[in-house]
């Protein structure tokens, strides 16, 4: 069946533009996937509704299946209940829904298979469903059933390669240097990297499930700490599903100041990448100039809006703080600046012989492999995958400020850093016209919680890469599902290719020209 | 080479004086004269993310930048526990990190020091303490000196530093 079919069968729901909804059989499931995979679709997000039989028991759930033994199955004697499996796909008519009623039954095997998997899809399915199966004990039918969130005691186990003089480096959780935790298991020969395997789930923290205690209008503050680097797009996804869900149209100078807070933490990062990048490749000056520069942009922002990050910055209904006309003029001149150096610098990154070298042809990521993959962001961007949601999925004020894609084809590690760099340059260009024409009114509008059930999505480009909320209103303006879902779950999976065949000492370059969420993916 | 050495002399040194130390973070007095005795060289600092979002991260990092200087104040960050006299925990400790933080406390020969840093550190920040979350990071870890903040800056996570080993500054020998 033409994927057209499943889309005019859809409902239209609320939140991120160009979003439709479809309750299916597992059978029409696996087919739907099928479709979108045979159309060159991607798979975005899959997450389950609460695991218990509707509102009765809210105490049986995902914790105490995480703080039971190990196999414990999440049923209580006697009784079977029904839970919502969803996955979201990417395709050219915009974000299809899927929607799944899986049943449990009390004291059925472990290794039973309560849904379809789609992994031989969707590569990027299988961790998915590995969490789906931690966090409410659901289970895949594919073959892939090691835990993935949760980690027993016991150990985990890792894919194991044989051979003569074939050994294993592990690294992690705790790393060398200032970054997030996380497990990694090289299989090399002598310094060739024969193969890769993450182990995440570290700085799982119960986030979905913490979601459910607070109330609707609270939830953006724990969204923003979701992966704090990338506060705005996480906390203005939560918001732009809960606004949509509430009929709720914020002000345009909200929606043109959530335009701004976005480029400039996209322009804060890029900065810290392009630098850090240029360190790890032997070049401390790069790191030194490209962490003044950003140092001097949080400073402008600091004086701007009183703090250094934009978390609580976006809020339901629109931006908790205002800009001045006078901070306005000096925060453009800031950017301007930076426009400029960055412009300068990078002509110096493009003449060292040294840099050039580490950065061609390292941990390659081809247009191919990378499409297969469902790679998204940047990441995606530099492989050839054109998507981004601010041109595709426009919401005020994209749909009146388009950015400009900027897509490379070669995926090495030079191609990661090109596309930082245009993007800087572009950013740079959006936040000033944007302060430059902000509509003049209120910053902020009110906002009634919806009611029970209502059902929402967000989905607002970050600086990696799309972040997708999926949002159900519980009662008395409580929060019944929160899923967030960041672009790293889909580009984990890939960076263990992209290393395959470089050597050891390349890894940490390689990984930071992904520079992935930890903590945005443990949940 | 020349645009290099240009760019590098044309913004001269941009380092500010250092923070005075604040008193009103300590939580614990834990060195001794005995101990300080012992130092007599660079502060060496061990960062381990129990469970954080990567925001107080991008602080600590900042701490590196021209500006904050940190190496300039005779203070480091180095890659293994073994190496540090202080840790710099931040995050509330998720529950697959508590082994791995309890290893890393383990590794770090005495005299130590810890710092929990940011709400979260302090007192578990909006993740609480519950399944998966084993909330503050003195829940596993005796800690000495605590900063709020979401995320603390990096002047005040630099006055963290210094008061927790502001028993006077390490003897030199």
């Amino acid at each position: 069946m033409p994927l057209t079919r499943w889309w005019g069968k859809a409902q239209k729901l609320p939140g991120a533009p160009r979003t439709r909804g479809l309750g299916v059989t597992a059978e029409e499931w696996s087919r739907c996937a099928g479709d979108v995979a045979a159309s060159g679709g991607r798979l975005l997000a899959m997450w389950a509704s609460a695991c218990l039989d509707r509102d009765d028991d809210a105490t049986l759930e995902i914790e105490d299946i995480y703080a039971g033994p190990p196999g414990r199955e999440p049923a209580r004697d006697g009784s079977s209940w029904a839970t919502e499996l969803y996955a979201a796909f990417v395709i050219d008519a915009g974000v299809l829904i899927l929607e799944l009623s899986v049943r449990l039954d009390a004291g059925s095997p472990a290794d039973r298979a309560d849904y379809p998997g789609i992994e031989a899809l969707f590569p990027c399915a299988s961790r998915m469903q590995r969490a789906l199966a931690d966090m409410s004990g659901i289970r895949a039918s594919d073959s892939d059933r090691r835990p993935w969130l949760r980690h027993p005691p016991g150990g985990y186990e890792m894919v194991r390669v044989a051979g003569e003089g074939v050994h294993e480096i592990a690294v992690g959780p705790v790393h060398a240097g200032i970054i997030e935790p996380g497990h990694f298991r090289f299989s090399v020969v002598g310094e060739k990297v024969l193969r890769l395997e993450e182990r995440l789930g570290y700085t799982h923290k119960g986030i979905e499930r913490r979601f459910k205690e607070l109330p609707l209008l609270e939830g953006h503050r724990l969204a923003a700490r979701i992966a704090g680097d990338c506060a705005v797009a996480h906390s203005w996804a939560y918001c732009q599903a809960l606004e949509g869900m509430a009929d709720c149209v914020i002000p345009p100078r909200a929606a043109a100041l959530r335009g701004l807070f976005l480029e400039l933490e996209r322009i804060a990062n890029h900065l810290g990448d392009v630098g850090a990048l240029a360190n790890d490749a032997g070049f401390a000056f790069g790191l030194s100039q490209f962490s003044r520069l950003k140092e001097q942009l949080l400073r402008a922002v600091s004086q701007a809006f009183g703090q250094r990050y934009l978390l609580d910055a976006v809020v339901p209904g629109g931006v908790r703080m205002d800009i001045s006309a006078e901070s306005s003029k000096s925060l453009a001149a800031r950017i301007a600046a930076i426009r400029d150096e960055a412009a300068e610098l990078r002509a110096i990154y493009d003449d060292h012989a040294g840099m050039r070298d580490r950065f061609s042809d390292a941990g390659i990521l081809t247009a191919e492999l990378a499409l297969r993959l469902g790679v998204l962001g940047l990441v995606g961007r530099a492989s050839g995958q054109a998507l981004d949601a601010r041109v595709d999925f426009p919401c005020a004020p994209y749909d009146a400020f388009p950015p400009t894609r900027v897509v490379r084809q070669e995926g090495d590690v030079a191609a990661r850093v090109a596309v930082r760099f245009g993007e800087l340059a572009e950013s740079c260009r959006l936040a000033a016209n944007l302060l430059a024409s902000l509509p003049q009114g209120a910053h902020l509008t009110s906002i009634k919680p919806p009611p029970d059930r209502a059902f929402a999505t967000g989905l607002i480009e970050g600086w990696r890469g799309p972040v997708f909320v999926a949002l159900e209103a519980g009662p008395a303006g409580g929060i019944r599902r929160c899923h967030p879902h960041d672009p790293s779950w889909q580009n984990w999976p890939a960076l263990e290719h992209a290393i395959l065949g470089n050597i050891v000492a390349d890894f940490p370059l390689i990984n930071k020209s992904f520079n992935l969420a930890y903590s945005g993916v443990d949940l | 080479m020349l645009k290099t050495l240009h760019k590098i002399c044309e913004l001269g040194v941009l380092s500010e004086p250092a923070p005075q130390a604040d008193e009103l973070l300590r939580l614990r007095a834990a060195l001794d004269e005995r101990i300080r005795a012992v130092l007599g060289r660079a502060l060496c600092i061990r960062h381990v993310d129990a469970g954080s979002c990567n925001g107080c991260e991008l602080e600590i990092q900042a701490l590196n930048n021209p500006y904050y200087n940190l190496e300039g104040l005779g203070i480091r960050f180095v890659a293994s526990p073994r190496h540090a006299d202080l840790l710099l925990v931040t995050g509330p400790v998720a529950a697959n990190m508590e082994a791995a933080l309890r290893r890393v406390h383990q590794a770090t020969p005495d005299p130590k020091l810890v710092i929990a840093l940011g709400d979260c550190g302090c007192t578990g920040g909006i993740f609480g303490k519950r399944g998966a979350s084993r909330g503050q990071v003195s829940n596993v870890i005796p800690v000495d000196v605590a900063v709020p903040g979401c995320p603390p800056t990096p002047v005040r996570i630099m006055q963290a530093i210094l008061t927790a080993i502001s028993h006077g500054a390490p003897q030199r020998r």
